[in-house]
């Protein structure tokens, strides 16, 4: 392995993700150097949110290895009745099974959002960028109950706030996160996401639903949060505009599996990814 | 112990095996379509318990079976009714505190109606009759409980599989919302589960109250918990799957008895359930389910 | 608010109700009845309380309550039954020879010691159950929401058989039980007892912990984002919980001074189920309150149901033993039915009510309301 690999943000290998006979994402690779911005495009059902939640360890790959700057997190090869189920491909190199739960994967500094927005609903706006903060804590179950963390639980209610004045949110954080209106609550997402401190922020759609002004904003704030925590972006989005916008290279997927690469102006007029996003001709 | 004793026990645990596998259906049907854990379903089988006694009292067995189950059905549909119909959009917790809650009302129902003291469970006469097989004796309902399970299920499953109810029912169970959309009538498809899960109850119950002579408010508690058992245990959801089981919780606790650890049967029954859900979760006929993200 | 008006008015609360249970301690004759119950409530309403913690906060549907406070009243029974009267309790079995032995043991303690046996078998009982709720948290949390209920009750019933099975018979004098279980020294060691424990938990609630609790309740897949180890705060508020719970037991049984093994049922379980669920799932206030409304209406205000009952020379119908239970547990599908989300929802109590701003703010969005809809 070359030494310039280890200082990858992110790196798949050959993974592929299958349920009973259903293959979401076949022997797909990838990598994101530190600092870009990648985006994950593809038509609904190309398998995008499954290669997310590899990575942030929902599912443990089928088959190939996720890396993160350099360490193996996740890595996997058929075993019992997906044996003789599997229809990928690359059988055989990933012996060794490795695998993390999403929080562990969390405090390794990986960060997500969801698709289908979910934050804690019945929590105030306050509550649920706080919580974020809970793995970071020092002070175990007895100290934090009986108060004796009260500088820590300080400095952590101190972050929050500067977190959300960073929204403007303030004046709505005792409200519950459910009465946010839409766009609000996929901020508040991402401002949760942030709170967590992490390198590399996987953002699962965030335009969805967005007008095209609020998207435009929304690009701003990607690239604000970027320089500012210092972050890798990988992104799952639909809004075109938003990805050829802010994209450093895109990946496209098609049916699990990946039928282009590059920077935008490329995949922009590859004839494959024209062909899947409208379908061809069959004659 | 004689070879003749321990086959006596095994027709024993076999029959009881059969009584608890037909409530044992009714908790794994309401469970595959309502992702509920019908609480009452055990006092809805005690209540039957008590239907007949006052049937028999005043009818010739021949109608007093027949009206038992009528009314039991009538109980199963009208619970469902007023008690789980309102709550199909709450949240799953509830629901089952609802459940609680009936079990909890009709057992001091039965409390306040028929006081707590044991009643004598009348005799069916041609049930009790004695029976020889060899050297092995028994009254004619040990020999007709698990003959009697194992054909209603097979019923079961023909109904299941080859009847356009079945085949609604089978579609609520993989998908409540999709079902809907496809215009099945939902409560009608979870009426018809309620009325033939009592109705199997009723039946287990004859069977199983003939056997034990009396019934107290409480006599549904242990025996609905134990079949819920085994209802996990064959896999919830399988029908063939909760015979099964019926039969293994009966099985093992006839010879937990016999062998003199009658204090540990309910607790070897829960413990093969804990031991199930580590290893096993979905049962030994279920069917594996993944959440999405 | 001030910092200090809660803190004063706790005060003057707190200072009021310790004078009035010390004045019915005072005119216990006249006050036999209320007494009991209010020890009985506010007993529940520690079970309650962890009951919440578990199912109302954390989202973990647990039906282990009965099991747990089985260990709690057995573990402090067999450590404050007096040691004279050992002999007596377990004259048909005889007592295993280790446990007597143990016990003279401790009698020779010094007498400071000795004083604070009862709370220190509250204790115990407390962190047996919490060994034995992390011993079994592990495998049994992994199961989801209906299963963990259907496991943890199983496993009362486990812990229930083997106190009653024969092979105990020298510990736990099987199905005769322990009996001349010592009382509270004072109405108000019971009320004590609870206030801290109930403090403690509300403590915890408020903490970073408490709120990854509430983050799992909220949505598990979220919290798991978010950094929250799933399992090890499920055990973690499992055996919290199972710890209190178990105390409850252990201070049950010093109120009832003798227990057995069918004491710890599964309706035991369901009574507490519903206290919360009639408070309101996810509001401690509001088990508080549930505990001791349904043990006054179950055991006091509903008893005339249970009498025949004449009205200017009219026996009114149905009026016999059972009714009170009947029409009891109407009121709670009521409950369950139409008002799901019981007394206090998920809100709690505070001093603001005693705030002119409070009320002036209260009337001010009245009309606010109206408009925003």
């Amino acid at each position: 392995m070359s030494n310039k690999m280890e200082y990858r943000a992110l790196e798949l290998e050959n993974v592929t993700m299958q349920f009973g006979g259903v293959v979401a994402v076949d022997s797909f690779s990838m990598h994101i150097e530190k600092d870009e911005i990648v985006a994950l495009i593809g038509p609904n059902g190309a398998g995008k949110t499954t290669v997310f939640n590899v990575v942030s360890g929902v599912y443990a790959p089928t088959n190939g290895c996720v890396r993160l700057r350099g360490k193996t997190i996740a890595q996997g090869h058929p075993t019992g009745k997906m044996r003789s189920l599997y229809a990928g491909s690359q059988l055989g190199e990933y012996e060794k099974l490795i695998s993390h739960t999403p929080d562990q994967i969390t405090q390794m500094g990986v960060a997500r959002t969801f698709q289908n927005i979910r934050l804690f609903k019945n929590l105030t706006v306050f509550e649920n960028v706080l919580i974020a903060k809970h793995m970071r804590l020092k002070a175990g179950m007895l100290s934090a109950t009986f108060m004796l963390n009260h500088q820590e639980e300080k400095r952590i209610r101190h972050e929050t706030l500067d977190l959300l004045e960073m929204l403007h949110m303030t004046d709505v954080k005792d409200e519950p996160a459910s009465s946010l209106p839409y766009g609000k609550q996929r901020y508040l997402e991402i401002i949760r996401a942030l709170a967590t401190q992490p390198r590399l922020l996987l953002l699962d759609e965030p335009a969805a639903g967005m007008n095209p002004q609020e998207t435009e904003d929304l690009s701003d704030f990607i690239r604000q949060i970027k320089e500012q925590f210092s972050l890798t972006v990988f992104l799952i989005e639909h809004h075109m505009n938003l990805v050829m916008d802010i994209s450093d290279r895109i990946y496209v997927l098609d049916f699990g599996k990946l039928i282009a690469e590059g920077t935008p102006r490329e995949v922009q007029s590859n004839p494959d990814v024209i062909a899947a996003y409208l379908g061809v001709d069959e004659e | 112990m004689t070879l003749t004793t321990f086959l006596q026990h095994c027709l024993t645990g076999i029959s009881l095996g059969g009584a608890y596998a037909l409530i044992a259906i009714g908790y794994t049907m309401v469970y595959g379509i309502l992702r509920l854990i019908n609480f009452a379903h055990g006092d809805i089988f005690m209540m039957a318990g008590y239907f007949m006694i006052f049937a028999l009292a005043s009818f010739p067995w021949q109608i007093a079976i027949p009206l038992v189950i009528v009314l039991t059905f009538l109980l199963g549909a009208g619970i469902e009714r007023a008690a789980y119909k309102p709550l199909r959009n709450a949240p799953r917790m509830s629901i089952m505190i609802s459940a609680i809650g009936v079990s909890y009302l009709l057992q001091n129902l039965a409390t306040y109606l028929f006081t707590a003291l044991p009643r004598a469970y009348p005799e069916i006469p041609f049930l009790k009759h004695i029976f020889r097989i060899g050297e092995l004796s028994s009254s004619l309902v040990t020999f007709i409980t698990p003959i009697l399970s194992v054909v209603l299920v097979v019923l079961l499953m023909l109904l299941i599989n080859h009847t356009k109810v079945g085949m609604a029912m089978r579609a609520v169970s993989k998908d409540f919302e999709t079902a809907k959309l496809m215009g099945i009538r939902i409560n009608t498809v979870i009426s018809v589960t309620f009325a033939i899960g009592s109705t199997l109850a009723a039946v287990g119950s004859i069977l199983y109250f003939t056997d034990r002579m009396s019934v107290t408010p409480f006599s549904g508690t242990l025996p609905g918990l134990k079949c819920f058992v085994a209802a996990v245990l064959g896999g919830i959801g399988s029908v063939p799957g909760a015979m099964v089981g019926g039969f293994l919780i009966g099985l093992s606790e006839t010879m937990l008895v016999a062998f003199g650890y009658s204090t540990f049967s309910d607790a070897f029954t829960f413990l093969l359930l804990i031991i199930m859900l580590l290893f096993r979760p979905t049962g030994l006929f279920g069917e594996k389910t993944t959440d999405k993200v | 608010m001030k910092k200090g008006i809660p803190w004063i008015a706790t005060l003057i609360a707190s200072t009021l109700l310790i004078a009035w249970l010390t004045s019915l301690e005072a005119n216990k004759a006249n006050h036999g009845m209320l007494i009991s119950i209010l020890q009985k409530s506010v007993i529940l309403a520690v079970v309650a309380c962890a009951m919440n913690l578990l199912n109302g906060f954390t989202g973990l549907f647990s039906l282990g309550q009965a099991g747990f406070m089985a260990i709690g009243a057995y573990v402090t029974a067999l450590l404050t039954i007096p040691t004279k009267n050992l002999d007596g309790v377990y004259y048909m079995n005889g007592i295993a020879p280790s446990i007597k032995a143990f016990r003279q043991w401790l009698d020779t303690a010094p007498s400071w010691v000795a004083a604070s046996y009862p709370y220190l078998a509250l204790l115990i009982g407390g962190l047996v159950a919490a060994a034995f709720a992390a011993l079994i948290g592990f495998p049994v949390l992994r199961l989801k929401s209906d299963y963990l209920a259907i496991a943890t009750l199983g496993f009362s019933e486990i812990i229930r058989a083997i106190l009653a099975s024969p092979q105990l018979d020298t510990v736990t004098n099987g199905s005769y039980g322990l009996n001349k279980i010592p009382g509270f020294a004072s109405i108000l060691s019971p009320f004590l007892i609870a206030a801290v424990c109930i403090a403690i938990m509300v403590l915890l609630l408020r903490s970073s912990y408490g709120r990854a609790f509430k983050a799992i309740r909220e949505d598990e897949v979220a919290a798991e984002a978010m950094g929250i180890n799933l399992l090890k705060h499920k055990a973690m508020s499992f055996v919290t919980s199972s710890f209190f719970t178990a105390i409850a037991g252990g201070m049950l049984a010093m109120f009832m001074r003798s227990i057995e093994a069918k004491t710890f049922s599964i309706s035991l379980t369901y009574d507490i189920l519903l206290i919360v669920v009639i408070g309101g799932i996810g509001s401690m206030t509001g088990s508080i309150l549930g505990a001791f409304l349904m043990t006054a209406s179950k055991e006091w205000w509903l008893r005339f149901f249970d009498q025949p009952l004449t009205l200017w020379g009219w026996e009114v119908p149905f009026f016999r033993t059972g009714l009170r239970m009947v029409i009891f547990s109407l009121l709670l599908m009521v409950v369950v039915l139409f008002y799901s989300r019981g007394l206090m929802g998920s809100r709690e109590f505070n001093w603001n009510f005693l705030l002119p701003e409070t009320w002036k703010s209260l009337l001010k969005r009245l009309p606010n309301r109206r408009k925003k809809a």
